[in-house]
């Protein structure tokens, strides 16, 4: 038997550059995506995340003062006027500054007015800790929007993820916030040397990175790494870790992690941030509340420490779980 | 502070104003008497008074061009051109309101005339009118957006981060400064470090017009060089319109702060009055004027009659336009 395989072409590339090509394919396919925020164009971003854009888009790209409610709220506005801007938040830390714009406007536009309008607004911010920026520029900032119906959330955590679910929000219809984070950018990936729809990843479909038998992992972003680097340290213990990346917090895609318990019984979420008010929480709460009966022991929440992200690398590295930590609890509930 | 040069209004099309402005003031009475028996939840921010700064300005807008205003929205949603009774609707909460009852009084919104919402947050929507002139840049439509908001709103930081940003690319955008000297409960120079609002024009590299915001004729002026200057892609400017809030902040505020003499000084120079008398040097009868005034009234009231017998939305309905799907 004979197959005959036409992939197209694939060019190596890291998660910090993805983020530019995502962007461009996007302003290249449709030319109603805009593009604003501090230091994106001329500069090329201030993680070199958007370099060449302006000079290929002109004056799609713009530049902003340090305006994070004028970015949100133009942003906002262009959107009813038919456009379909990208802002960005050059820290998800400062999205604070703008909070009013993000969930009073933004997420509630539509709602309020009806269902009169489309705000097909895509926020990108540079999110989590790791990189020793201190307690202001660290914060994974995802679970500040999560009581807050209107915005869809997603958290990619590989290059191809970065490139699909970038590409996707800019699509989508709704106001989308997307989290890229910084502790990833040396990550490598593949993406098509040109633009390829098939890429596309859909918002709200989990991915399951590891299939297992005895417990399943859900994590996201550099947690997924380390919860896959604890999967490794039990697979010498003889356990095997199922590991999910949910990639889309809202909307959460519960069956897959509901498909993975019917065959582990045992759940461990892996949360960057502190533990309370958080999607870890949430979906602990859930599956204990509505699959009570597939669980074989306690559904365990492992995160971060409830104090701001410290600086120094000792402190900052204890705040974050790590994956001996994840492996350790794995196995007290293995043998629970 | 800029010299506007007046233009001509001609007296059918001062009519028309007087018309709307009567139309505002009569919705707005409905709705103080509705306050008062409970027909409405929540609060709600009167316009009275105020009507010849909503009129005047969307007077001088064409079809394309938007508008954002406060959650004293009433008056500018209207005199854009939302239909009255949908308006009393979204007010009462009915399914057939502008909003389908999901906002009521503050957020009126009717993008099908260009009026992109009333919104409840001091300040929230002078961003976006500059997102809007944005994208008129962008697409070179031509269309400009007028954002009003109240002297209170001078002291947040959107109002720095809008004016600059439409400062420094240009956009067409309207900031229309309805001065009514009153931030909530307090008078502007308790809050307002220099209170010449107008001055501020200057910092953001654009002019500053002040006008009498009680004379429809001069708002009218300052808008229609406001505009011509945004189309013709010269960048935003400044309007500074000095009026007054004839009752309190919201329902809850009887307004006993305001001293002697004032609200009565203001009442002699009510917008509807300052109108009649320009109507009257045009040759326009009295008679003619209070047919006016009367056939404003009953349009209302008719209006008014239709949205308290519509339906109310059902309670599955609150699940309905979160989500574009």
């Amino acid at each position: 038997m004979t197959t005959t395989m036409t992939a197209a072409a694939t060019v190596d590339i890291n998660y910090r550059k993805v983020i530019a090509r995502a962007l461009a394919d996007e302003l290249a396919t449709d030319t109603k995506v805009v593009f604003l925020g501090e230091d994106v164009g001329a500069a090329g971003g201030a993680f070199k995340s958007t370099e060449g854009l302006k000079q290929r888009f002109g004056d799609r790209v713009r530049d902003t003062p340090i305006s994070e409610q004028a970015i949100i709220g133009a942003a906002v506005g262009a959107a009813l006027m038919g456009l379909r801007p990208v802002a960005e938040i050059m820290f998800a830390d400062f999205a604070g500054v703008c909070f009013d714009q993000l969930v009073n406007t933004l997420a509630k536009y539509r709602y309020t007015s009806g269902g009169q309008a489309r705000v097909p607004v895509t926020v990108r911010m540079a999110n989590g800790a790791g990189a020793g920026f201190g307690p202001q520029h660290s914060q994974p900032a995802e679970n500040w929007f999560l009581n807050i119906p209107g915005l869809k959330i997603v958290v990619p955590g590989t290059v191809e993820d970065m490139y699909g679910l970038l590409r996707s929000a800019i699509r989508d219809d709704n106001p989308v916030l997307v989290f890229e984070h910084k502790n990833l950018f040396a990550l490598k990936g593949r993406v098509p040397a040109e633009p390829d729809d098939a890429y596309l990843v859909p918002i709200g479909e989990a991915d399951v990175v590891r299939t297992g038998q005895d417990v399943t992992i859900v994590a996201t972003q550099q947690m997924r790494h380390r919860a896959l680097e604890a999967a490794d340290q039990l697979a010498a213990t003889g356990v095997t870790a199922e590991v999910i990346d949910p990639r889309t917090l809202v909307p959460f895609d519960l069956k897959t992690v509901v498909q993975s318990l019917r065959k582990t019984s045992r759940l461990v979420v892996v949360q960057e941030g502190p533990p309370d008010g958080g999607w870890g929480a949430t979906l602990i709460a859930s599956i204990s509340s509505h699959h009570f009966e597939l669980l074989d022991a306690p559904p365990t929440l492992i995160a971060s420490d409830p104090v701001p992200v410290p600086y120094s690398t000792p402190m900052e590295d204890a705040w974050l779980p790590d994956a001996s930590r994840i492996a350790a609890v794995v196995l007290q509930l293995v043998r629970f | 502070m800029t010299a506007v040069q007046t233009e001509t209004v001609t007296r059918d099309r001062l009519l028309e104003m007087q018309r709307r402005m009567c139309e505002i003031r009569a919705f707005e009475d409905i709705v103080k008497d509705w306050f008062s028996r409970a027909l409405v939840r929540g609060s709600t921010h009167l316009y009275q008074g105020q009507e010849a700064v909503a009129v005047g300005i969307t007077s001088a807008l064409r079809r394309g061009d938007t508008t954002t205003c406060t959650y004293r929205g009433h008056g500018t949603v209207l005199a854009q051109g939302a239909p009255l009774d949908r308006s009393f609707g979204e007010i009462l909460g009915k399914a057939n309101g502008l909003c389908g009852g999901k906002g009521g009084s503050m957020h009126l919104a009717d993008l099908s005339v260009g009026a992109l919402g009333s919104f409840a947050i001091v300040g929230a929507h002078l961003p976006i009118s500059v997102g809007a002139a944005w994208a008129s840049q962008l697409l070179g439509t031509g269309a400009v957006s007028a954002t009003f908001f109240g002297d209170g709103a001078a002291n947040i930081g959107t109002f720095h981060e809008a004016l600059n940003l439409a400062g420094v690319w240009k956009l067409p955008v309207l900031f229309v400064l309805e001065n009514n000297l009153y931030g909530e409960y307090s008078p502007i120079t308790t809050t307002t470090a220099n209170p010449e609002l107008v001055d501020r024009a200057a910092a953001y590299g654009m002019p500053g017009l002040r006008v009498d915001g009680n004379d429809v004729v001069a708002v009218f002026d300052a808008a229609a060089s406001a505009v011509a200057r945004g189309r013709s892609g010269q960048g935003p400017t400044l309007i500074e319109a000095m009026t007054y809030r004839q009752s309190g902040h919201s329902r809850s505020d009887p307004a006993k702060y305001r001293p002697a003499g004032e609200l009565e000084g203001w009442l002699a120079r009510d917008p509807l009055t300052v109108a009649e008398r320009r109507l009257h040097d045009m040759g326009v009868e009295t008679a003619e004027l209070d047919r006016l005034r009367a056939d404003a009234e009953a349009k209302v009231r008719r209006a008014a009659e239709r949205a308290l017998s519509w339906p109310e939305p059902r309670p599955e309905d609150r699940f309905e336009d979160l989500w574009v799907h």
